[in-house]
């Protein structure tokens, strides 16, 4: 679990789950190497992010279920100015939507490793690699993507 | 048929704005600055300031309405209502939420405003919640900060890149719409772009905020106030001004458009998928009857997808239609941000384009357009909720 490298540079906000732990399961999940989504067990839907309430069938608790960290490029963005201290040196870098199929086509925000400066292809094939952060206070795990 | 509707119900009989500063410039605090536009506002109306009985405002507002109807001395405060939602998504939205206080009998005289001084309270958008400067991040935006998608642009790129892609909109189409409030805004003294124009080159040359906004694609940061004064249609009419009607009103979202972490069912969307159709209804018009139409730039991207989902063009359209001559007042195809708007006269959230839309219908803008008797605001794309106005002369009632 050692941080060997990591995409951006340390000092942004770490995140933590809510006040009433909503997004609890996922963010140990991923502090565990494991990608955790809501799907409901009445209707099957899938929903990121967390909610208390399937937003299809209104059934309450939707159960956290491990998915493979594979995915494919919805869309993306290429950052040139730093709004943070801690990315003053590190632009430009790339930002990733990535939409999971075989979740229900949801969707997460990560980086796409690798030189900032390539083309970026809608409809790529990314797999999830877990950036971990046992240094930090308290200690978190990213979620990153890179060319399949 | 559904009567319920502020169709020509409620007309716009004061507009009233401060000077326009740049960020951090205004010699005048926020409040005094919400002051003096309201009583510019009353002024134009011609109305004694002491005749207000409501305020309505949006996104925070910090300007509270008891304080401002104790400083103004008001006898008789009747409506204080704001709309929720982040950014300019409230900017049409907290026109139509006077409007109905005066159309169901709840106030006389409502008037609406924004008040900007960033300098006293911050940049908008970076206030201590909002990621930056936080050691830590929960909720919607533990999502995106730690990957280093923070400020709005950066919330918002992608939306765009997607539709973009889906569509095969060329850079040049943002190009045009920016261009378009910076030739406006040549010919508008209140404009703070006013003497700096654009040209392609310059656009073309100037640095990415995050691809694919450049720095002319992206709104710009200011302070000062501005307000307009509601009343019912026939008190309207004993008004210094012109009365400028209601035409049509319209604020929501669509499916889950705030679904956190970019989920959105319609996410290369400005948001408007619902929202126009309800604004047409109203009014009883369609794309075609429009003249001109001020829409909010918080990204020249946000404009694109909602023109489009205002009937202009398809998405497939996109390239032909937004070109610069055919954005321009007084004989484009749909004169745009014919005062600068947010990109180029000042980014009062949205509100300085209704006192254009107001202007248009008035006769009375610098960039007068040709056909103006109906005038659109589009509020805030890609926000939720979204709002939307239709404003116009007699004639059109």
């Amino acid at each position: 679990m050692k941080n060997e490298s990591s995409y951006l540079p340390a000092g942004l906000p770490i995140p933590v789950a809510e006040a009433d732990g909503l997004s609890a399961p996922y963010l140990a999940g991923l502090q565990q190497g494991r990608l955790l989504v809501q799907r409901c067990t009445h209707c099957g839907c899938w929903q990121f992010g967390p909610e208390w309430i399937c937003h299809q069938c209104h059934a309450f608790d939707p159960a956290w279920v491990e998915v493979a960290p594979e995915g494919r490029i919805y869309s993306w963005e290429r950052v040139w100015h730093p709004v943070h201290p801690a990315l003053r040196e590190r632009c430009p870098y790339v930002a990733v939507l990535v939409e999971l199929p075989q979740a229900g086509n949801v969707r997460m925000v990560g980086n796409l490793l690798g030189d900032p400066m390539q083309d970026v292809r809608i409809g790529a094939d990314v797999v999830g690699v877990y950036e971990h952060h046992p240094e930090t206070s308290p200690p978190h795990s990213l979620l990153q993507w890179r060319l399949r | 048929m559904n009567a319920r509707t502020l169709r020509g119900k409620v007309a716009v009989v004061g507009i009233g704005e401060t000077t326009y500063y740049k960020h951090g410039q205004s010699p005048d605090p926020e409040f005094k600055l919400a002051l003096k536009a309201i009583l510019a506002a009353c002024k134009d109306a011609g109305i004694e300031p002491r005749r207000i009985d409501g305020f309505a405002s949006y996104s925070d507002d910090r300007n509270d309405a008891t304080r401002l109807a104790v400083a103004l001395g008001l006898p008789h405060l009747r409506s204080a209502t704001m709309q929720w939602g982040g950014g300019g998504g409230g900017c049409c939205a907290a026109v139509a939420n006077g409007a109905a206080a005066i159309a169901t009998g709840q106030a006389d005289c409502v008037v609406v405003f924004r008040s900007l001084n960033q300098g006293q309270h911050g940049r908008f958008g970076q206030a201590a919640g909002a990621g930056a400067g936080a050691a830590t991040v929960s909720g919607e935006r533990s999502y995106l900060v730690p990957y280093g998608v923070i400020s709005p642009p950066q919330r918002f790129a992608m939306r765009v890149q997607r539709y973009m892609h889906e569509h095969g909109v060329r850079q040049e189409a943002l190009r045009a719409i920016a261009m378009a409030s910076y030739h406006h805004a040549q010919n508008n003294p209140r404009a703070v772009m006013h003497g700096k124009p654009l040209d392609e080159a310059k656009y073309d040359a100037s640095r990415w905020i995050v691809e694919p906004f450049h720095l002319f694609d992206c709104c710009m940061e200011n302070d000062g106030a501005a307000a307009l004064v509601l009343m019912d249609a026939e008190r309207a009419a004993d008004c210094a001004q012109k009365p400028v009607y209601l035409l049509g009103a319209a604020a929501g979202s669509g499916l889950r458009f705030g679904s956190h972490a970019h989920n959105s069912a319609e996410y290369a969307s400005a948001n408007f998928g619902v929202v126009a159709p309800d604004l047409y209804r109203m009014a009883g018009l369609g794309p075609k009857d429009v003249g001109v139409v001020q829409a909010y730039e918080n990204f020249t991207g946000g404009v694109l997808m909602a023109l489009a989902e205002h009937g202009f063009f398809g998405p497939e359209e996109a390239n032909e239609f937004l070109r610069l001559e055919n954005l321009v007042a007084p004989s484009g195809r749909l004169p745009l941000n014919t005062s600068g708007g947010n990109l180029a006269e000042c980014y009062m959230h949205g509100f300085e384009l209704l006192l254009e839309a107001v202007r248009q219908v008035r006769g009375t803008s610098t960039n007068q357009a040709t056909r103006n008797d109906v005038a659109l605001v589009v509020g805030g794309p890609m926000v939720s909720p979204v709002s939307d106005l239709l404003l116009g002369s007699k004639a059109v009632l």
